[in-house]
């Protein structure tokens, strides 16, 4: 940007005589945010799949009062007014199982995207701000943990956990989904550390720890907020997959392993439908709601995406 | 007359309203002239170096009429003004360490701009060989990429490469601001040098610093808020400004071999009034002492002497 | 009060650090009590690093500085800490010296938390309207408002009632007035002038030898590191001895004087580019 269009729309703000740098400042654009939030479509489409979908999973185990292993109906029904998904080929109901796959799914989204989400930041804002050998140190982690064969590290897990619970299973996703959280929050810190604003900060006596909590995170929240939803959707996705196939938590329920159970048990050539449909589209919704979001609150946030 | 402004408006549409950013603006430059627009930031010098060779997509043509050697530039028409760019009016831009591509050859760049006015390379070269060794450049610098340039080189690339159709109007914006006193000096004179071998026909320098611009150019026209506060030959208004503005801005510049111990110079309290919603009279009227209750109309922009012109009721 | 001695600052550059670049060489210089001392150069001349070596944003890689007699390298801490309570800076670019997103005063909060945190807040406030007062700033005006809300002016002399809650002895003031209008420079410079009156020592910073003139006591000219002229500020600019300061300033515009034909250094000067 020139100096002539600083000039130019520095004189739209009364006070401002020197130039002024153009970029809206963060207050002023953290309410214009919140403008633009309420009418882009694509983060209010989003949202409201991801809220229905949240609504349900809260509320939907306590519309039934069975479990969701129970055998309590005739087995392979289709949907109908007792049973609204229909009914399993053991007599399960659809519905219940998945109302409380829901449940899972939202809790490993929440726990391994939170974690992938802590670690990451970690790392990458250390990495950012000291620079040098703690840099070099955290980036060969980084490397490492992305090379990683996930798949085949689950599968020696699995050999030797008999029994598996979801929140393990978040822990294990967590712990290797950040490492394109970190690299990104360390180029943002890199660029951010070298303003005068954190000089200034270290000339006021605050320690490193304080400078990054306190004057370069929240400077990029809105990158942070984004990059936690695609966390959670990652996360959703990463156990569907190895619920589906059969990697997943052996206790409970989940929407992949409804999945699997349907392609397990022959529904495809049965003609089951509603037993793996609504799992399916309802990952595939949740995710790719949550993508929409995504897209949306970037348009939201960059004054530059924005269709005026 | 070489070039003609008269009522020249433009403004910049933003969410919170237009901002008028030029509010009717008229002068004349002569052939061969080399004018100084001096003023602060958001007077709206910038807008009018911009508005005389290319409007962006903020910018608003609102009123006015601007003529070049007696034809009209249809400032308002992207379309019909390509035809006038870097032909008739041509422009160097402030950061010329970013105006050239970075992945492309000088050489080739010159090449492609030609091509797309529909001019032949092969018939320019010798005289861009010649001008090149003018501004001290060799002339295996066609052969490199803008990067292997130091910022003082770019700048005259840049400044060659402007004005290699010989343009009747040259706008320099701010070209100076980034340099180092030296450097700065360096192309300045290059700027004079081009047009006293008739390279360029007139010369338009916006710039902020009123003892460079007093340097190189004839006339010195300062802008305040959008509109001409004053308009001298450089000696009359550093000399005998009329303009309170002017003046107060004068007696506000440190020079060497003046101290604070000795003289203390005073800045103007206060700041420029919002363009947005500009106030009626004379824009300058807020901050100056000189202010009584006819300013309350703005004054017409008339001569005092002879070349001089002022916009200020207590000068006439 | 403050003395550089052979001080060198090296920095490694290009892929894998293979090359380096010397923004400091061998610059020794004192600041008195009191004193106002300029630091006048282009770009590349290593006046903004000197500047940053003093407020140890950075290290030196040669020489020592000390400031009343101690290595300021050793400290860290509540020794850095202390340091800052005698030594601090304001920097170039207003705007960025604001966090964007808080409002402007929390610069004088992040102050309190390390400084003053035993203050109650009735005394804390008098105390930042003595500083404001000191800038000559109109509390009401700048209190509670953001950064975008405030002029250049404003902003930059609220860095410098930032820098007076403290009571410093020494200012390094980097090129504070040069983004900022001529019609606002000169009042912000009068400051400093003041406050040099009541006794503050300020290492200034500046590529315009018109300002270095303005209220300086003494004057180094530096180029490409290295220290090339210094002296009280009248001789160097009346009678300076160097050819690179006399080409200085014979290439400066000044109003009521225009430069001689052949004045300055022809062509490129080495290093010496865009800012």
């Amino acid at each position: 940007m020139t100096v002539s269009d600083r000039e130019e729309l520095a004189v739209a703000t009364p006070a401002a005589t020197a130039a002024t740098p153009v970029t809206v400042t963060k207050v002023r654009a953290g309410r214009e945010a919140l403008w633009f939030a309420r009418r882009n479509r694509k983060l209010l489409l989003g949202a409201t799949v991801v809220l229905v979908f949240l609504a349900l999973a809260a509320v939907g185990p306590l519309l039934t009062d069975h479990g969701p292993n129970e055998y309590v109906g005739p087995p392979a029904q289709r949907p109908s007014a007792d049973w609204w998904f229909g009914t399993t080929m053991f007599g399960q109901d659809v519905f219940a199982q998945f109302a409380h796959g829901l449940r899972s799914t939202f809790l490993v989204g929440l726990l391994g995207g939170g974690l992938a989400a802590i670690v990451g930041m970690v790392i990458g804002f250390t990495a950012g701000y000291r620079g040098g050998t703690a840099d070099e140190i955290l980036n060969m982690v980084t490397n490492v943990v992305l090379v990683i064969p996930t798949l085949a590290v689950l599968l020696i897990i699995a050999t030797y956990l008999r029994v598996r619970g979801v929140v393990p299973e978040a822990i294990f996703i967590g712990l290797f989904s950040w490492p394109w959280v970190a690299r990104a929050i360390r180029a943002q810190t890199f660029s951010l550390r070298s303003r005068d604003f954190v000089d200034l900060a270290r000339l006021s006596g605050a320690g490193g720890a304080r400078i990054v909590l306190r004057e370069i995170a929240p400077n990029m929240s809105s990158y942070l907020f984004m990059t936690f939803i695609l966390l959670f959707g990652g996360a959703v996705l990463t156990a569907a997959m190895l619920d589906f196939i059969g990697l997943g938590p052996t206790d409970g329920m989940s929407l992949g392993l409804m999945m699997n159970n349907a392609v397990l048990w022959s529904a495809l050539p049965l003609g089951m439908w509603w037993w793996f449909i609504p799992p399916g589209l309802g990952i595939t919704m949740i995710v790719g709601a949550l993508y929409i979001m995504n897209v949306g609150l970037d348009e939201v946030f960059n004054p530059k995406l924005r269709e005026l | 007359m070489s070039l003609r402004v008269d009522n020249l408006k433009v403004w910049y549409r933003t969410l919170r309203g237009d901002v008028q950013a030029l509010d009717g603006v008229t002068f004349t430059v002569a052939d061969g002239e080399l004018v100084g627009l001096a003023g602060e930031s958001g007077c709206g010098k910038s807008t009018l170096g911009k508005s005389l060779i290319r409007l962006d997509s903020r910018m608003r043509h609102v009123d006015g009429t601007v003529e070049l050697d007696g034809k009209e530039l249809p400032i308002w028409d992207s379309e019909r003004m390509s035809s006038f760019r870097f032909k008739e009016v041509s422009i160097i831009p402030q950061y010329a360490m970013s105006a050239m591509n970075p992945t492309r050859r000088i050489g080739r760049l010159v090449a492609e701009l030609l091509e797309s006015r529909g001019v032949r390379p092969d018939g320019v070269r010798d005289e861009l060989l010649r001008r090149l060794e003018l501004v001290g450049l060799a002339p295996d610098v066609l052969d490199r990429y803008p990067i292997e340039l130091s910022g003082g080189m770019k700048q005259r690339m840049v400044m060659v490469i402007s004005t290699l159709l010989n343009p009747s109007l040259l706008i320099a914006d701010e070209i100076t601001s980034a340099l180092d006193v030296s450097t700065q000096k360096a192309v300045a004179e290059t700027l004079v040098g081009f047009r006293d071998r008739h390279f360029v026909k007139s010369t338009i320098f916006i710039t902020h610093d009123l003892s460079l611009v007093y340097q190189i150019a004839d006339s010195i026209i300062v802008m305040y808020a959008g509109r001409l506060a004053e308009r001298a030959p450089t000696e009359a208004l550093v000399t005998t400004p009329r303009h309170p503005y002017t003046q107060m801005l004068l007696s506000a510049l440190p020079e060497v071999g003046v101290r604070y111990s000795d003289r203390r110079l005073t800045g103007i309290p206060g700041s420029p009034p919002s363009l947005l919603d500009p106030p009626t009279g004379c824009r300058f009227r807020d901050r100056c002492p000189l202010a009584f209750d006819k300013c309350a109309t703005q004054p017409p922009f008339l001569e005092v002497a002879p070349d001089h012109q002022v916009a200020c009721w207590k000068a006439f | 009060m403050l003395t550089l001695e052979g001080v060198s600052k090296t920095y490694r550059v290009g892929t894998f650090g293979g090359r380096e670049l010397t923004a400091v060489r061998d610059v020794s210089l004192q600041v008195a009590p009191g004193e106002v001392i300029a630091l006048i150069g282009e770009s590349g001349s290593g006046k903004s690093t000197i500047g940053r070596l003093i407020l140890r944003l950075t290290g030196v890689t040669g020489g020592r500085i000390t400031f009343g007699g101690t290595d300021i390298a050793g400290f860290k801490g509540k020794g850095l800490r202390a340091y800052y309570a005698q030594v601090q800076g304001v920097f170039q670019d207003p705007f960025s010296s604001y966090n964007p997103i808080f409002k402007a005063d929390r610069a004088l909060e992040l102050l309190r938390q390390t400084y003053f945190a035993e203050l109650d807040a009735r005394r804390w406030r008098d105390k930042v309207e003595a500083s404001l007062d000191a800038v000559r700033l109109d509390p009401g005006q700048v209190l509670g408002k953001y950064p975008h809300q405030l002029s250049g002016g404003q902003l930059q002399r609220l860095l410098v009632a930032r820098a007076l809650l403290l009571d410093i002895r020494l200012l390094v003031a980097d090129e504070i007035i040069s983004m900022l209008d001529a019609s606002t420079r000169i009042d912000v410079l009068n400051l400093l002038g003041d406050l040099k009156a009541r006794g503050l020592g300020i290492v200034f910073v500046t590529h315009d030898l018109s300002l270095g003139n303005y209220i300086s006591d003494r004057a180094v000219i530096l180029r490409q590191g290295a220290v090339v002229e210094e002296g009280p500020v009248e001789q160097v600019f009346g009678r300076p001895q160097h050819a690179y300061t006399r080409s200085l300033l014979a290439s400066v515009p000044q109003l009521h004087r225009k430069w001689e034909p052949g004045d300055g250094l022809a062509g490129e000067p080495a290093g010496g580019d865009g800012g």
